[in-house]
């Protein structure tokens, strides 16, 4: 038997002819990075990579960007974000129609960004649009950490923050048909992997923890193929993916932070899939309890598009007036986010 | 200048913007054209003529490896050389904020004029306005410049030309300068200078090589990825690009890993896209690579026929040899690099 190859992998991949196999990123670095490899373009007709809701920005429900907007707009507030997030339209409008209206929110790469915001203004509070997966959560404990450190007491968080095993279960139960699942190779260095070993065996599909280079996204793919049919879990990113993830950042997390049910855009509220700010800090949560209201465009597919169920060129909105200019659903809006990964990849 | 801050009657028109051109434009900008400050200059010319203007907002200006007083010369003069043209003159309209420093403004102009000094153009008209300032703490500048040059007879570049076969090739590195300011914004300590630069010693070494260019662009704002989607677009001729083969720099490539932005997304301020006949692809290098600011030029792509895909589209050939097709950057980039 040859050794196994990149090439042969890509062979293999190319012209397999089995059973159709639906298989799901379920993060969307992953997503980014299969676009940006063109994966696509390597596997035989019979594999489907379909994007689940792995994108942060394409999860997060109207109710939580009205608050936003509400707060940007407010005197004596200021909200600041990752880019992303400031053109999702909430019921009205997008945290960058705020802006336009002379509503205070600012762009930012980093929480910590942020936090200089507030010392050199404090006379208002900042709000952080805290979105995110297990792998930002432990940044947000940091960053109230280091406004105690900084005796910084204007700063907040409005969260809306998700976890990802929660999820996966839900779209199983729910019927969705996926033979196999590009485990989150963040996700998982942070928070460990023993609870894709339950769904794994659970919904009988296999699982690989993959890493975000396109020889390793094209190797995990490989090992799905060869796994399905198997509830099996399979770590391809070593090194880096722990069984039992990171001690010291599900600590950090633990301490700031514990689970609640969030609402899902287009899924709607899924028990235990969320965190929140411990009652002990409730003096940083800008009011994110109870913020479920998901008002979708009229025709907007996202829900649809998020599960699997249909591709993004199978809304009616797709294209046509969904465009990345203006997004109606948030899967338009992100980078990482499936109808603007299938739009862009038109090359119009 | 007695002042050491810009203040409103600055703009006035009156003794105090007397004073200003005087002491710090008239002081740096002249030439005969100029100098005598008539209501608009009267210059010689004839031929095919190319027109542009542009305005520069940049935020910060003054970062690493420039500022907006040579920026300000480099994106119009390099607008006119992508037409095909020789650039002769250049207009300079600036609108100040009061509280502007004096000498912050001093040193912008003392770049411009030995930035135009090196692209070989002549400020023959400009203006001043003085606003009020809007928060910035140091006051802002906007400059708009405008220009014109000649484009030779026989001359003719443009999307329109490309064919298939045909070779593309970039002058230099990507995403220097969107990368130095967007650095010197977030406060990050790093070597990324930005790259503005004139581009003509190379647009003329390309020409007198005779070199057969179809097309040329300068890569600014939405990065090299948004010119070549231009290029197929615009041609209805599908481009492959090599990903292997773009050069980026080490710490350029770094930044934008850790900020996860697109090396082909981000602007440049001194780079090109130049699309070439493949018989002269050696010609062409070699042109550029002799020039000033080409030493890193690189074979990057090709216009070809790719099988089942529909015309008019960019592709990226990646390393893990995936096709992977090219939009025009989607979204706001990012704000203000030039």
């Amino acid at each position: 038997m040859s050794a196994l190859t990149l090439e042969r992998i890509r062979e293999e991949l190319a012209s397999y002819d089995g059973a159709p196999l639906r298989i799901m990123e379920v993060c969307g670095t992953h997503t980014a990075s299969i676009v940006k490899n063109g994966i696509p373009s390597l596997l035989s007709d019979k594999i489907r990579l379909i994007s689940g809701p792995g994108c942060p920005v394409c999860v997060t429900v109207t109710a939580y960007i009205d608050r936003l907007t509400e707060l940007a707009l407010t005197e004596g507030t200021a909200v600041c974000a990752f880019g992303d997030l400031l053109r999702v339209r909430g019921s009205s409008m997008s945290l960058a129609d705020a802006k336009a209206r002379g509503g205070r929110v600012h762009m930012v790469y980093s929480p910590a960004q942020m936090l200089d915001l507030a010392e050199a203004d404090p006379q208002r509070t900042y709000v952080f649009a805290a979105v995110g997966f297990e792998t930002t959560i432990p940044v947000y404990a940091i960053l109230i950490q280091e406004a105690e450190r900084r005796g910084i007491r204007n700063v907040k968080l409005l969260t809306s923050l998700k976890t990802m095993p929660q999820v996966i279960g839900w779209l199983m139960d729910s019927g969705a048909k996926i033979d196999g699942f590009i485990a989150p190779g963040h996700v998982c260095a942070v928070a460990g992997y023993e609870d894709y070993i339950t769904a794994a065996a659970k919904y009988g599909v296999p699982f690989v923890v993959s890493g975000f280079e396109g020889p390793q996204l094209l190797a995990t793919i490989y090992a799905l193929v060869k796994m399905q049919g198997r509830g099996e879990v399979r770590n391809l990113y070593p090194g880096v993916v722990e069984k039992e993830g990171s001690p010291e950042s599900r600590q950090l997390t633990a301490e700031f932070f514990e689970p609640c049910d969030a609402a899902w855009r287009g899924m709607g509220i899924i028990p235990g899939s969320g965190m929140r700010l411990k009652d002990e800090f409730a003096q940083y949560d800008a009011g994110s309890e109870g913020l479920t209201e998901d008002r979708m465009a009229t025709g907007c597919q996202c829900a649809h598009v998020l599960t699997g169920e249909i591709t993004p060129e199978q809304c009616p909105l797709f294209g046509k007036v969904c465009t990345p200019q203006d997004p109606h659903g948030a899967c338009m809006v992100s980078q990482e986010g499936s109808c603007f990964n299938h739009f862009v990849a038109r090359g119009i | 200048m007695t002042e050491s801050f810009i203040k409103m009657a600055h703009g006035s028109g009156g003794q105090s913007t007397s004073e200003l051109i005087a002491g710090i434009f008239a002081k740096y900008f002249h030439n005969e054209y100029l100098d005598a400050m008539g209501d608009a200059a009267v210059v010689p010319g004839s031929g095919r003529i190319a027109m542009t203007t542009d305005s520069f907002v940049v935020t910060p200006y003054f970062y690493p490896g420039g500022d907006i007083g040579r920026l300000c010369i480099c994106g119009t003069v390099n607008d006119l050389l992508m037409s095909g043209a020789v650039p002769k003159y250049l207009t300079f309209g600036c609108i100040l904020e009061e509280g502007m420093p004096t000498d912050a403004l001093e040193k912008i102009v003392q770049s411009a004029a030995q930035t135009a000094a090196e692209a070989g153009i002549q400020i023959v008209a400009g203006d001043t306005k003085v606003i009020e300032n809007s928060g910035h703490p140091e006051g802002g500048i906007i400059i708009n410049t405008a220009g014109v040059g000649f484009v030779p007879e026989g001359r003719s570049v443009g999307a329109d030309q490309i064919r298939e076969g045909d070779a593309v090739i970039i002058s230099g590195t990507l995403g220097e300068h969107h990368a130095a300011i967007l650095g010197k914004r977030m406060g990050l300590e790093n070597t990324i200078q930005s790259d503005n630069a004139p581009l003509g010693e190379m647009t003329s070494a390309l020409f007198a090589a005779g070199v057969r260019v179809r097309a040329m662009r300068d890569v600014t704002r939405g990065g090299l990825g948004t010119v070549m989607h231009e290029f197929a677009s615009e041609s209805g001729k599908t481009i492959i690009l090599e990903e292997k083969a773009l050069p980026v720099r080490r710490d350029v490539r770094d930044f934008c890993g850790i900020l996860g932005l697109d090396p082909l997304y981000m602007g440049n301020e001194g780079k090109m896209a130049v699309v070439v006949d493949p018989a002269d692809t050696e010609k062409a290098l070699e042109a550029i690579r002799g020039s000033r600011y080409g030493q890193d030029a690189a074979v990057i792509g090709e216009v070809a026929a790719a099988e089942n895909m529909p015309e008019g589209r960019l592709l990226l050939r990646t390393p893990v040899g995936g096709l992977r097709v090219l939009g025009p950057l989607y979204g706001e980039g990012l704000p203000r690099i030039c």
